[in-house]
Parts: structure tokens; sequence; C-alpha cells
């Protein structure tokens, strides 16, 4: 789309959007977020930039090829269970690790494996459309 | 494919990755030797992980007699065939993907006869059934590979789910799933009154796995797979299946005048069938293929009688002839790979060029025919002792015995005389002896059939009576020995022998007088499954055309449609009681953001142009985000509004490069009412739906579990999403995986347009 405004705007926004997309993905636990809003917020990011600068663009940004990211979010997730089963516990049940003043443990691998899949899904979608 | 290469220098001889995974089998093979000795001393292994408990599903399995005499010859057959597998397949290109399917095809096997829970037993027969549809259309770019081995799907699948049904009415009848807990039940299912149902349900599942008439005809047809496969499958594994199964529930439900009469008949007649048709075709691999028919119905036969005897004389002619068919199988395989045919009429003379192969094919054949000093001779005395001893039908069973085994002599002799003495209706080309990884196999099971025809005791001792007596309570000792004396059954195996070389002498006129009577026939199975599943396919291809039209509309006015009437039915008369117009409160701003979405509502309705249109979606769909805010589900709200942004743009994407609105306005206006009542069903049903829900007090049981211990197990404070990550997990996975698939699904919609 031959806009200036859009465009200049998109340099801006992605970038911003990207970022605020990890730290909806973090703060998830605690405060309204999580993996699936992420995983919107970066698509959004994406959705943009392809409409502005097209389809090629997106896919030298990232890399590598939608299909694989969603595929990594889908092992990510199933994997965060399997630490739960190694301690003879129900399948992804959560395993917390206490290293100081917080808590790190599988439900955020499990997160980032949710943000991952829907991410995937949404660029393939989005590009494939695009692309058409 | 294997003959008319020219173009390629070398085909390898054999593939070594074949031979390697033949080194699977053998130790299988080993394995069950080790059990062997114990087993004949009357141990049965059993060993037992829970699976699914609620459904009385367990890993559990069982090596008994039976499972002992079946399981050696899988894994031996299973080694000789994948072994001759690496020269016959060599040089193919899904090489992997062959010896993948064989091997799990075995190891399908293996699971029938070792499971001892009856649901296990029905998944690995399933399993059975969806590797032979793979096996027998291995070659799947011929079409007639495709069709017979749908065929044998359609056949044997269908018949499995009369097994299933079978298995569940037993366990409604109150029947344990447990195989080695029916020795207590004694006679409690045979005079159930669900029995003839059960008999019936288990019946034709075995009778369609093990080609009985009238389910025959998808086992010659499933001789386009390659020659190992159909020796694997057809000579000693997939279709004795549907035996094993009728051994295994003959203690359950045999012994009754319904199995015995039905079994006798059913297997008397397939036997026949097949003996008498072994003669028509010229193709050595589909006369092999019409005996295979007369074995399996003769093991039916004998396992319609309640002796000893007759059981026994099943479980030797089971071994009988798993040894001869695979060896003959694996023999004209050779020949097909040697000279390029399997044709009769173009075969001749192979004696001086195959001698080796020969040689097997003599001892197969004679094992076959039942000459003195063979394993089939054995075997003959038996089935004609077993035949005379039947409780019901003795004369027929005796009589299409008789006529089943001079037939088989007969075929035995074309199979032996025609390839390798006779001069050959053309002249063949120079032709090499096969490798030896293709002559181990008939020449090792050629010489058992010798073997165990000198030492019937010893085979008797330590496989056919565990076996018997695995299922069958009567320890009656019957021995295997070369020779019973001048009785009946001698008498009977020298006319024969005398009969079957009288109809060998007249095997062109026979031939030539049975195909034009078979033409004749009006009305067969093969061509009533044809004209059902042509029926089938037709009426499938109308209906799918007439819902399936093309038109997007249409498809969400019966989606909607079929959701209000099925949805409005049972809700209609409840309406009344939650007609109470609720009073109107709320903060201001409420009001006013139900102001906003109504008004959205009427743009989406009235626009003019696309654009116009998504505007008023997205302002809906901003409305109900910010509702949710107001009432305190921020996570909620937020997770709408990017919802609603990310949709809106892939709409845009799409619905703008869609022609212009203005070829929808020339809709008929009947269609234009139709579709407003409708959409106005549908939301009135909804409203009264939420107001109905509003009516009843709100259950805060999960969500005080959630409040009480998000914090404290989770560690989290936000419990929209510590439910989604931590405490319903399992749920988003599962989620994740169908938000994936569904992409992965619209790309590929989206590619195949861009193409076409």
């Amino acid at each position: 789309m031959q806009s200036t405004i859009l465009k200049t705007a998109t340099h801006l926004m992605v970038g911003l959007m990207l970022v605020f997309a990890v730290y909806v993905l973090l703060r998830g636990h605690h405060e309204p977020g999580g993996g699936f809003c992420a995983a919107l917020l970066a698509g959004t990011a994406f959705a943009l930039f392809a409409i502005t600068e097209g389809p090629d663009r997106v896919r030298r940004a990232i890399r590598v090829r939608p299909g694989t990211i969603a595929a990594t979010g889908l092992a990510l997730a199933a994997l965060a269970g399997l630490p739960a089963l190694v301690m003879n516990k129900p399948f992804l049940t959560g395993i917390w690790w206490h290293p100081g003043p917080f808590f790190v443990g599988t439900p955020l691998i499990f997160d980032l494996g949710v943000f991952l899949a829907v991410l995937g899904a949404i660029l393939s979608l989005l590009l494939a459309l695009e692309e058409n | 494919m294997k003959t008319s290469l020219p173009s390629i220098e070398k085909v390898p001889d054999c593939c070594r990755g074949g031979v390697v995974s033949s080194i699977l089998p053998l130790v299988l093979f080993g394995l069950l030797c080790l059990a062997w000795p114990r087993v004949v001393q009357g141990k049965v292994f059993l060993i037992q992980w829970s699976w699914v408990p609620s459904l009385d599903l367990t890993l559990a399995f069982r090596l008994d007699g039976l499972g002992l005499l079946f399981g050696l010859i899988i894994t031996m057959t299973g080694f000789f065939i994948s072994l001759y597998a690496s020269s016959y397949m060599a040089g193919h290109q899904h090489l992997g993907r062959f010896f993948f399917y064989l091997h799990g095809f075995m190891i399908a096997m293996l699971g029938i006869v070792f499971s001892d829970n009856l649901l296990l037993l029905f998944v690995f027969w399933e399993a059975t059934t969806i590797l032979s549809f793979l096996l027998i259309g291995f070659d799947h770019h011929h079409k007639t590979a495709r069709e017979n081995a749908r065929q044998a799907l359609l056949v044997t699948g269908g018949g499995g789910l009369f097994l299933l049904l079978g298995i569940l009415l037993l366990k409604i009848a109150g029947e344990s799933m447990t195989i080695s807990l029916w020795a207590a039940s004694g006679d409690m299912i045979r005079d159930h009154a669900l029995y003839p149902a059960v008999f019936i349900c288990i019946l034709i599942g075995a009778m369609t796995k093990s080609a009985q008439v009238p389910f025959h005809f998808w086992l010659p047809n499933a001789m386009t797979a390659p020659t190992p496969i159909s020796a694997f499958l057809h000579a000693a594994t997939m279709v004795k299946a549907g035996i094993y199964l009728l051994m295994r529930f003959h203690p359950l439900l045999g012994g009754t005048s319904l199995w015995m009469g039905t079994l006798v008949i059913i297997g008397g007649t397939t036997a026949l069938w097949g003996a008498v048709q072994a003669l028509g075709p010229c193709d050595l691999k589909r006369i092999l293929a019409y005996t295979t028919l007369m074995a399996l119905g003769i093991l039916t036969l004998f396992l319609g009688g309640r002796t000893v005897l007759s059981l026994t004389a099943a479980a030797t002619f089971l071994m009988v002839h798993a040894l001869y068919k695979a060896a003959l199988f694996l023999a004209v395989g050779s020949i097909d790979h040697q000279t390029g045919t399997r044709n009769l009429d173009h075969l001749g003379g192979l004696l001086q060029s195959m001698p080796l192969t020969a040689l097997a094919v003599a001892a197969a054949t004679m094992s076959m025919a039942g000459f003195p000093l063979f394993f089939g001779f054995i075997g003959k005395e038996i089935m004609y002792e077993g035949a005379l001893a039947e409780d019901m039908f003795p004369v027929f069973a005796t009589i299409a015995t008789l006529v089943a085994n001079s037939l088989m002599t007969a075929v035995a002799a074309i199979i032996l005389i025609t390839p390798f003495l006779g001069f050959g209706r053309r002249k063949m080309n120079p032709v090499k002896e096969a490798p030896w990884t293709m002559r181990l196999g008939p020449a090792v099971m050629g010489l058992l059939g010798i073997l165990f025809g000198i030492v019937p005791e010893w085979v008797s001792e330590h496989l056919i009576q565990p076996a018997v007596f695995s299922f069958h309570p009567d320890r009656e000792d019957i021995r295997l020995v070369f020779f019973h004396g001048m009785n009946l059954p001698l008498v009977l195996s020298i006319l024969t022998l005398t009969l079957g070389s009288v109809i060998y002498r007249y095997r062109t006129f026979l031939r030539h007088r049975m195909n034009t009577a078979i033409d004749r026939l009006w009305i067969t199975t093969p061509g009533l499954y044809q004209s059902g599943l042509d029926l089938f396919l037709k009426s499938a291809g109308a209906f799918t055309n007439k819902i399936q039209n093309g038109s997007l509309h249409f498809y969400l006015f019966i989606v909607v449609f079929t959701l209000v009437v099925a949805v409005a039915w049972p809700w209609l008369p409840h309406i009344p009681g939650i007609l109470i117009f609720p009073t109107i409160s709320g903060p201001l701003i409420a009001m006013g953001l139900f102001a906003f979405i109504l008004a959205s509502t009427g743009v989406v309705v009235f626009a003019k142009t696309r654009l116009c249109a998504i505007g008023g979606l997205g302002g809906v769909g901003a409305g109900v985000a910010l509702t949710f805010m107001v009432f305190g589900a921020p996570d909620i709200a937020l997770t709408q509004l990017l919802v609603e942004t990310l949709t809106l743009i892939f709409m845009s994407l799409v619905l703008l490069r869609l022609p212009p609105m203005d070829a929808a306005q020339k809709r008929p206006r009947s269609r234009t009412i139709r579709d407003a009542c409708l959409s106005l069903g549908a939301g009135l049903l909804l409203t009264t739906l939420m107001m109905g829900m509003l009516q009843v007090p709100l259950d805060r049981t999960l969500t005080a579990f959630f409040e009480a211990n998000s914090y404290i197990a989770a560690h989290g404070r936000n419990i929209v999403n510590v439910i989604l990550v931590d405490f319903r997990s399992l749920d988003t996975l599962g989620e994740i995986c169908v938000v994936v698939l569904a992409a992965w699904a619209g790309v590929t919609l989206i590619r195949r347009t861009k193409e076409g």
C-alpha cells in the first residue's frame, strides 16, 4: 500500500509492538496478557509490516518459515509437560523453581509455546493471503 | 518394472537394508524359541500393564501353546520373506516404506496372537487391516492395486466393526474381556440370550478376515501386491487371523450346534469353491490365491468340530499349509522375478535353469498334494479322521475335504509340472537362477515339510498338542503318527491321489467348462460389492453436489438454520418462563456502549461498500471489548480487542479483493427477506438463551477454587492465564494444535485457489 504516513508510522510502530508483545507475554502470569495475547499483538505488527512493505520483507525478517515457528511452539508446549512426567506427576503439571525472589516454572515455557504456535499460525495465513 | 529396465545398467542384487531388517523377525523367533520348552510343559506367560482401566482395556499379553504356534509361523515366514524381499524389491524407490509396513504388519499380527485382552486384540486386528491396505496398494500408481486395496480394506474393515460389536455384546452379556479368565465362566455365555448375536458378530469378523464365502473375493484380488507381500499376508498371517480368532473363541462359544453347523457349512463351501476356482486361472499367483481359499475353508470346517481330533486336524493343517504355501508363493515370485512372467502358458522347462527353486517347489507341492513321507500326508490323514468325527454333517465334511483335496493334488501337479517340466508354448529366453536370499526361504520351508513328515510324533508333541490344549479343555492324547494302518482315512488318501491325477489329466477341459460356468453366474458377491460401491459413490456424489455447491452464503445459511432449529425446538417451551423484562440498570457508560454497538451493527447491515461494512464490524468488536472492560474483565477485554484488530486486518485482506458489493444488490428480494428472518431468529434465540442463563444462580465453586489456589499452587495472580497455562493446560495444548492445524488447512486452500 503506497502511503507515506502509514509507511513512516509502521516503521516506528512495528518494533515497539514487538517489544510490547514480549512484555505482554512475560507479564501474563500476574497481569492481563499472556502468550495468546502476545501472539495476537506480534501478529498484528507483522500484518502491518506486510501491508506496507510486502510479504517478502516479512519473510526475510522472520528468517524461518512460519510453519517452523508454529511447529516449534507446539513442540515447546508439549515438552513443557515432560518434566512433570519425570517427577511422576500427571502430564503438564506445573513444576516450579525458586531461585531467588521470584518463581520460574514450566508454565512459562508452555506459554512461550502457545505464543510461538499462535504466531506461526497467524503468519502462515497472513503470508499466504498476502502472496496470493 | 522388474524386467523391462534395460536402461539401468545394474539393478543391485539385494538391498542391504532389507537383509539387516530381517534380523528383527529372526530375533523374535529366537525369543519365542527360548520360551518354547516352558510352553510345551504347559506354562502360560502373562504380562500386564494398565492402559485405560475405565474401559476394561489393559495391555495384557499371553503366550500359550496356540500363540506360540502362530508366533513361530509368523516370525519364521517374516524372516524368510524380508530376506527374500531384499532381493525381490531391490532397486525399488520406496524400500524404506516397504520394510516399515512389512515389519509393522508382522508386529500387529504378533499383537493379535499374544493379546490377552479382547479390546487390545481388536486394536491389533484393525492395525493389520490398515497395514494390509497399505501393503496391497503398495504399487499405488496402478489403478487396480488401489481398487483392490480399497476392497480389502472395506471388506476386512467392515468385518472388524462386527468383531468390535461382538466383543461389546460379550461384555454386555457379562463375560470378561480377559481371555485368561474365560476358563472360569463355563456354560454361562452359551446359554445367554445374546449368544447368537455374539456368535454371528465374531463369526463375520473372522469370515471377512479369513476370506470365507461370501466375503472371499477380496483375497484373490489382493494378489496385485508384490509377491513377498502376498506370501506374507495370504500364506502365513493376515488371513489366518480369522482362524486364530475362531480357535481363541472355541472354548467360549464353540460346541453348540449353531457354531458347529455354521462353521462346517461355511468352511466346506469355501473349500469347495476355492478349490474349484483354482483350476481356472493361468496366473500362478492367482491359482495359489484360490488354493488359499480352499485351505481357509478346510480350517474353518475343522474348527466346527468339538472333538480333539478335528481341532488337531485344524492345527496340523494350519502348519502344513503355512509351510507349503509360503514356499510356493516365494518360488512363484522367483519365477516371476527371473523370467518376467507367471503365466502358465508362457512358462516351461525351468528345471534346467532354476534347479534349486525347482527342488523347493517339488517339496512344497508334494506336501500340498499329500504324498506319503511329506508333512502334507500326515495332515491329510488326520483331516479325514477329523472329518469323519465331525458332530454335524460328517458326510458333507468328508466329501468336501475329499473333493477339495483331490483338486489340490491336481493343482499341485499343475504348479510343479507345467513351469518346470513342460515345454512352454513360447521359447523362453535364457533364465538365471534366483539369488540365495530368494532361495533360502522356499528351500528351508520345503525341507521342513519333509522333516516334519518324517518325525510327526515330535511335531505333535512340541507344536500341535500345546496349541490344541490351550483352546480345548479335554487333554485327550492325539498323536500324529506316520502310518495308521489300513483304515478309512488311508483309503480316502489313496482315493484323493487317484482323483487328483484324473483331474490333472482333464485339466484343460475342466478349466474351460469352469470358466464358462462362472461367467454365466448372474449373481455373485463381487458383483454385489461392486454395484453396492458404485451406488454408494454415485449417491454420495449427488448428495455432495447438492450440499457443497460452492456458495459460501448457502453454507452459512444451512449452518445457522440448523443451529436455530435444533436449539429452538427444545428451548421454545421454556421461553415464557424467563420473559421477565429486565430492569435497566448499570453504569451510564454501559448504556452508551450499548447504543454504540447497536449503531455499528446498523452500519454493517446497511453498508453500501465493503470498507464501510468492515469498519462497522470493527466498531461492534471494539464495543464488546469495552463492555468487558467496564464490567471488570480487563483480560478478556484485551484479548477481545486484539482478536478484533487482527480479524479486521485479515478480513480486509480478503474482502477488499472481492468484486464490489453492487453485485450483491441484484439478489432477489425474497432471499434478502429470508436471510433477514433467519438472522433475526438467531439473534432472538441467543438473547432468550442469555436471559435464561441469568435466571440461574451463578455457580462460583470453580471460581472460588481458582481464586484460592491460583497464587498458592501456580504462583500467578492472573487467574485467566493461570487456568490457561497451568490448571487446564492440556486443553490449551489441544487448542493450539487446532489453531495450527486450521491455519495450515487454510494455507493449503489459499495456495490451491492460487494455482487453480
